[in-house]
């Protein structure tokens, strides 16, 4: 649906925000894109919605340019920016009906109508922008990007200084809409979202795609396990006898073990056997699958060797 | 073309003169009206005749000219600044249209504004003098040409302003001077030699004259430059704009 090759965009002060992006996109999918602040997450939606040039590169949206072919390109696209920007006076139908005027279809006030009804905001339909609260705005300009039913939408950080209720409520939208086969793009800075709501991942950092890959197999190739050990009686130092298994200790009475899930042995059988054969006593153990945090911190380093 | 968006970017700022519509003639109804007793009664009534019109009259179209131009350069300033100002301009730069489209929505809506508190000028002005308009269809051409014009050279300094007091800047700087020297209150045969021919710089000259021409039939400069003068000024702001949105000046990243 979406294809970016060799992008690069460099800004008037010489500030690289991409550096040579490739991606792929499919149609229907949703993808999540992770990256920390000034990674290029929002120059590389700019781009391909139109608002910033491209210094070098090229962009198709289901199969459009979006330069040489742009109306095409831009019919297909829905955009929610990261900012709340609303004329403050006017109101919310009326906001919504130019949005869809600008994207070139008629008026149709049933379509208005259905899309208010689905975001809450119909009994708020002749309210002026700023008697609304902040999550109130953000579903309008969610509005305002479906009402020309887009094939693919954007959601730049859609969930920020957003209420649980509407979160959630967002993420029942963005599912429906994968349901009608929309394709979806978010970045968003709660990894634990990205992870529960998206198909695939994509991570950038410095202007670069450092990888883009299926969540569920992102999370088992780069999930760790760590196993935390509890001790009955406070210890001055790790014993010789387990220097082997580089454990670390994180207080009087705990002592934390990585391991690889997908290595063959673990190693945990004999780390416990091999504890009581030191004459430690356990009190208590717990393990803990890495999250897309931990993973995305160890790749990003991996990457930026400080 | 995209047809639907011209409507909708139209419809949308002609709401917004609607919602401030006691504003939007109140006060320029008011300024007219304070023009006329000032310089119609007051000092008007030492000036008996200018070119054999009564000097009341003779003020009316330069009196239209200096509120269609303010008025056509601040709506269409504002039109495209305050998008920019709150940042709703990204939904212009993301939907599927052309500059073409974007200027005729924009630059549509504020000459509209512009012509009608022009017109209802023309009813006040007949209130305080007695006068005919000779040629009503030429009067009209000039009326909606610089509106259209001057909407286009505000619509430019709409893009080029990074503050509000840019936006005003231009306007208080150059256009206000530019229409005072350009003959709105006077004719420009009333000047001294030299000043007659630096005034013939100034664009608006040819402007205030043409449109005084299809209210008297006298003018300072002939009917033919004077079209040309502002058919020459609007292709000229057309083409700058034109060059704005290739390249993205101020607008695009």
């Amino acid at each position: 649906m979406i294809s970016v090759r060799d992008l690069r965009k460099t800004y008037e002060g010489g500030m690289e925000a991409l550096r040579g992006a490739n991606l792929e996109i499919a149609e229907g999918e949703i993808l999540a894109l992770l990256g920390p602040n000034g990674a290029g997450k929002t120059t590389l939606i700019s781009i391909i919605c139109g608002l910033a040039n491209i210094t070098s590169g090229s962009v198709t949206v289901g199969g459009h340019d979006v330069i040489e072919d742009y109306r095409e390109a831009r019919r297909l696209i829905g955009l929610v920016p990261q900012e709340i920007n609303l004329e403050p006076f006017e109101r919310v139908k009326n906001t919504v009906a130019l949005s869809r005027g600008l994207f070139g279809m008629s008026r149709d006030d049933a379509k208005v109508e259905d899309v208010l009804r689905k975001l809450s905001l119909w009994d708020k339909k002749d309210a002026q922008i700023r008697e609304l609260s902040g999550g109130m705005r953000r579903r309008v300009l969610i509005a305002k990007a479906l009402i020309h039913e887009p094939r693919v939408l954007f959601l730049d950080e859609p969930t920020a200084g957003v209420d649980v209720e509407l979160r959630k409520d967002m993420w029942d939208v963005v599912r429906q809409l994968q349901a009608d086969g929309v394709t979806i793009i978010l970045t968003t800075h709660y990894i634990e979202e990205a992870e529960a709501i998206a198909d695939r991942i994509g991570v950038i950092n410095n202007g670069e795609i450092l990888l883009v890959e299926e969540t569920a197999s992102l999370m088992r190739r780069m999930g760790s396990k760590e196993m935390t050990i509890e001790l009955q009686a406070p210890l001055e130092a790790v014993p010789e006898s387990l220097a082997s298994y580089n454990l670390r200790q994180t207080g009087a009475c705990t002592l934390i073990y990585a391991y690889d899930t997908a290595a063959e042995r673990t190693g945990i059988a004999r780390l416990l056997s091999d504890l009581s054969g030191a004459g430690l006593v356990l009190r208590d153990v717990q393990t803990r699958q890495s999250s897309l945090e931990d993973i995305f911190v160890s790749l990003v380093h991996q990457e930026s060797p400080a | 073309m995209n047809w639907h968006a011209v409507a909708a970017i139209y419809k949308f700022e002609m709401a917004r003169t609607w919602r401030t519509i006691w504003q939007s003639i109140v006060s320029p109804v008011l300024s007219t009206s304070l023009y006329f007793v000032v310089f119609g009664t007051a000092i008007g009534s030492r000036i008996s005749e200018v070119e054999g019109v009564s000097y009341g009259a003779f003020i009316v179209p330069g009196l239209i000219m200096l509120s269609v131009i303010t008025q056509s350069i601040t709506n269409a300033a504002l039109g495209i600044y305050f998008p920019k100002f709150i940042g709703t301009i990204y939904e212009l730069l993301s939907a599927p249209i052309n500059v073409l489209e974007i200027v005729l929505g924009y630059v549509g809506a504020a000459a509209t504004k512009a012509f009608l508190i022009g017109m209802i000028i023309l009813g006040t002005s007949f209130l305080f003098v007695p006068m005919q308009i000779e040629y009503p269809l030429v009067m009209l051409l000039f009326l909606v040409l610089t509106c259209v014009s001057f909407s286009l050279m505000g619509f430019i300094i709409g893009i080029w302003a990074k503050n509000f007091e840019q936006l005003n800047l231009v306007p208080m700087l150059i256009v206000t001077p530019l229409i005072f020297l350009g003959g709105a209150f006077y004719s420009v045969s009333m000047l001294p030699d030299a000043w007659q021919v630096v005034t013939l710089f100034n664009p608006v000259v040819y402007l205030i004259s043409g449109f005084r021409w299809a209210f008297f039939g006298l003018a300072d400069v002939a009917l033919g430059w004077s079209l040309l003068a502002i058919l020459g000024f609007t292709m000229g702001c057309l083409l700058v704009i034109w060059r704005i949105f290739k390249t993205g000046w101020r607008i695009k990243s």
